[in-house]
């Protein structure tokens, strides 16, 4: 039974990568003419990237996805290239390979990514757990809750560009911008230049976090309060259990499955949100790559970005589905 | 909430009993939102972006939203309330002619992407069978994959410059994935209600059962889940224009966010620059939350007592 869901959610998985490959192929091509070639004229003519070589390019290009073929063939060819994830050049940066720009900027997202999701999600659930339980005093719920509505009504980027401000150009207490300071070497060993990476990130995981952190917030506290009524909780705090483990072990534990399912549901909306973080901070990662593509019309690294991303996001749901029965034993996908 | 209920009792005392029915339900519906504190939060909010932008236009000289119409990167004074950009535009007359070009924007693909949620989810839900494993299908799908980053490959297909409504419509493409699977599993539920069965054994036709059976009470559910759609087209729209895919020519406020980042505002301190659109949009997008959360309550009372 267990693997007949495995399946099915692998089956999904392909289907998606499937749909998102072929969006990829077709929306391109609906608007005709050669590709390539527009592409690479309007490119030179907003930034003078590309001189003079355009027919060559052109004709590299048609040679190396045999643009004259029948559509069929060079949907199949696309399909094979994709499949072994064999991206194309990028063309303002020509011959670099879109692969090799998104494996330089990939790891500074997961970690944007993954820090601030971490604190968020975790620092969410504590809060709204904490607002919801009737120990708590009133005050503490009605002084943190206006705060965390509003700031969650905020996109991320746009309380980066706040936080930029205040405390890069006011305040002098962070740097303005980059991963590290510009000019250095990056050495992991020096322990110096661990610092100057942790200084750089402060601001773009706390613009992450203080907007994220209500929603989490608020939907803990939504199912904490639910929880609540439900017996078992009534009989642990009757059997005179002390506060704190009926507050984590039995209410907190119940009321944390649902947000799991949520993150998993959020997740491409988190990281869309951390591209424009990106861009905001000129952070070094997956965002800003994507930011300069389109600005210099670099169609072909645009393309791959965004496949790229739609892979590992469909990837990172996947898992999180494959992984919840560890998280909630009750869930035993389709033993009935 | 004891202020609110006091001012509620005081209206009871000035209206004079025994009025027509209409005023009565309106007496009805006011006592009631005395009670729903986020629909008065959204309402407000709404209400007071909205008068900003009508009492602006009225009294505001707003031709001034073009670029070099003003001196450019001018801090907020007495001539300009809230400054000018680094291109000559006037600020206040950008927020009074852009907040409703960007609320047109989520309204169209709202709309558009909730009509089209609501007619597949009936279908699915009512017809069941083949037509609801379709649709089931392509939601599962298409939800799997996250919007934004198809709207992009959209946004830079189309070659030329866009206007708001073609952002609307591209923003609409993808708006009625999630309205078409929160209304279809409404439906479900709603289909084996007593009422509905009633209606069948009378011989009531499918078009009658969903027009005037299931839609009614359907309502207030489908205006939540419009304004939840409204909120998301926006902050689409936003990402979509923050990046430079969007109606470059107009003063939108995701445009004035893409000008803040291309010109470095930051840079040169002009904090006048990037405040008065960010403002607008967490006031718009309180105000969304606060109405949308109202009306689920509205819809579903069981949620009442709860929170």
């Amino acid at each position: 039974m267990r693997l007949e869901y495995l399946i099915r959610r692998l089956v999904l998985f392909i289907v998606v990568v499937w749909v998102a490959a072929t969006i990829n192929f077709i929306l391109p091509r609906l608007s005709g003419g050669n590709a390539i070639r527009s592409q690479l004229t309007q490119q030179a003519a907003a930034g003078g990237y590309v001189q003079g070589n355009i027919d060559a390019m052109v004709a590299e290009f048609d040679k190396e996805f045999g643009l004259d073929r029948p559509l069929w063939q060079q949907y199949l060819s696309y399909m094979w290239d994709i499949s072994h994830l064999e991206f194309r050049f990028s063309m303002a940066n020509y011959p670099m390979r879109v692969s090799t720009l998104m494996a330089n900027a990939l790891p500074w997202t997961l970690a944007l990514l993954g820090i601030s999701t971490a604190i968020a999600f975790g620092g969410g659930m504590l809060l709204g757990g904490v607002m919801a339980w009737p120990h708590t005093p009133k005050f503490f719920t009605r002084v943190l809750l206006p705060p965390l509505l509003t700031l969650s009504a905020v996109p991320y980027y746009m309380l980066g560009l706040v936080l930029l401000w205040v405390f890069a150009f006011q305040t002098h207490w962070f740097p303005i911008f980059g991963a590290y300071t510009p000019g250095t070497i990056p050495d992991w060993s020096d322990p110096e230049f661990i610092k100057d990476v942790g200084m750089h990130m402060v601001l773009p995981v706390l613009s992450i976090v203080l907007s994220a952190v209500g929603f989490w917030a608020l939907g803990m506290r939504a199912m904490m309060v639910s929880v609540q009524n439900d017996d078992y909780v009534q009989f642990a705090e009757a059997k005179g259990l002390k506060g704190k483990t009926v507050f984590y072990r039995y209410a907190g534990r119940n009321a944390l499955l649902p947000q799991v399912t949520a993150l998993g549901l959020t997740i491409g909306y988190i990281l869309s949100g951390a591209l424009l973080v990106e861009i905001v901070f000129s952070y070094p990662g997956i965002g800003n790559v994507l930011y300069r593509s389109i600005k210099a019309y670099d169609y072909f690294a645009i393309e791959g970005i965004v496949f790229g991303v739609i892979v590992s996001i469909t990837l990172a749901t996947l898992m999180l589905d494959l992984l919840y029965p560890r998280i909630d034993p009750r869930i035993n996908y389709g033993k009935s | 909430m004891g202020v609110v209920l006091q001012g509620q009792a005081a209206t009871n005392v000035e209206v004079p009993s025994a009025e027509n029915q209409l005023q009565g339900s309106a007496r009805s519906f006011l006592g009631y939102l005395s009670r729903n504190r986020q629909m008065i939060v959204g309402i407000v909010m709404l209400g007071g972006l909205v008068l900003f932008v009508v009492l602006g236009s009225l009294f505001y000289d707003t031709s001034k939203y073009k670029p070099l119409s003003v001196l450019p990167g001018r801090p907020p004074s007495a001539e300009y309330p809230l400054g000018t950009d680094q291109q000559g535009r006037d600020m206040l007359a950008v927020m009074i002619v852009g907040t409703p070009l960007t609320v047109r924007m989520g309204l169209m693909a709202g709309f558009i992407g909730v009509l089209i949620g609501t007619v597949l989810a009936f279908s699915a839900a009512y017809y069941g069978g083949w037509v609801d494993g379709l649709v089931r299908g392509v939601v599962d799908v298409g939800l799997t994959i996250p919007t934004f980053l198809v709207l992009i490959i959209v946004a830079i297909s189309i070659h030329s410059a866009m206007t708001i409504e073609q952002m609307a419509l591209v923003i609409a493409a993808l708006a009625w994935l999630w309205p078409t699977r929160t209304i279809r599993a409404q439906v479900l539920t709603m289909r084996e209600r007593a009422y509905v069965h009633v209606a069948r054994l009378s011989g009531a036709s499918s078009l009658k059962i969903i027009f005037f059976e299931l839609m009614p009470n359907l309502l207030p559910y489908l205006a939540a889940s419009l304004v939840a759609a409204v909120a998301a087209a926006v902050l689409a729209s936003l990402g979509l224009e923050a990046l430079g895919l969007g109606a470059v020519d107009s003063p939108t406020i995701g445009m004035t966010i893409y000008w803040v980042i291309f010109y470095g505002a930051l840079l040169q301190g002009m904090w006048w620059w990037f405040l008065p659109p960010i403002i607008v949009v967490v006031v718009l997008f309180m105000g969304l939350f606060g109405l949308s959360a109202g009306l689920d309550e509205w819809a579903n009372p069981r949620l009442r007592k709860q929170i």
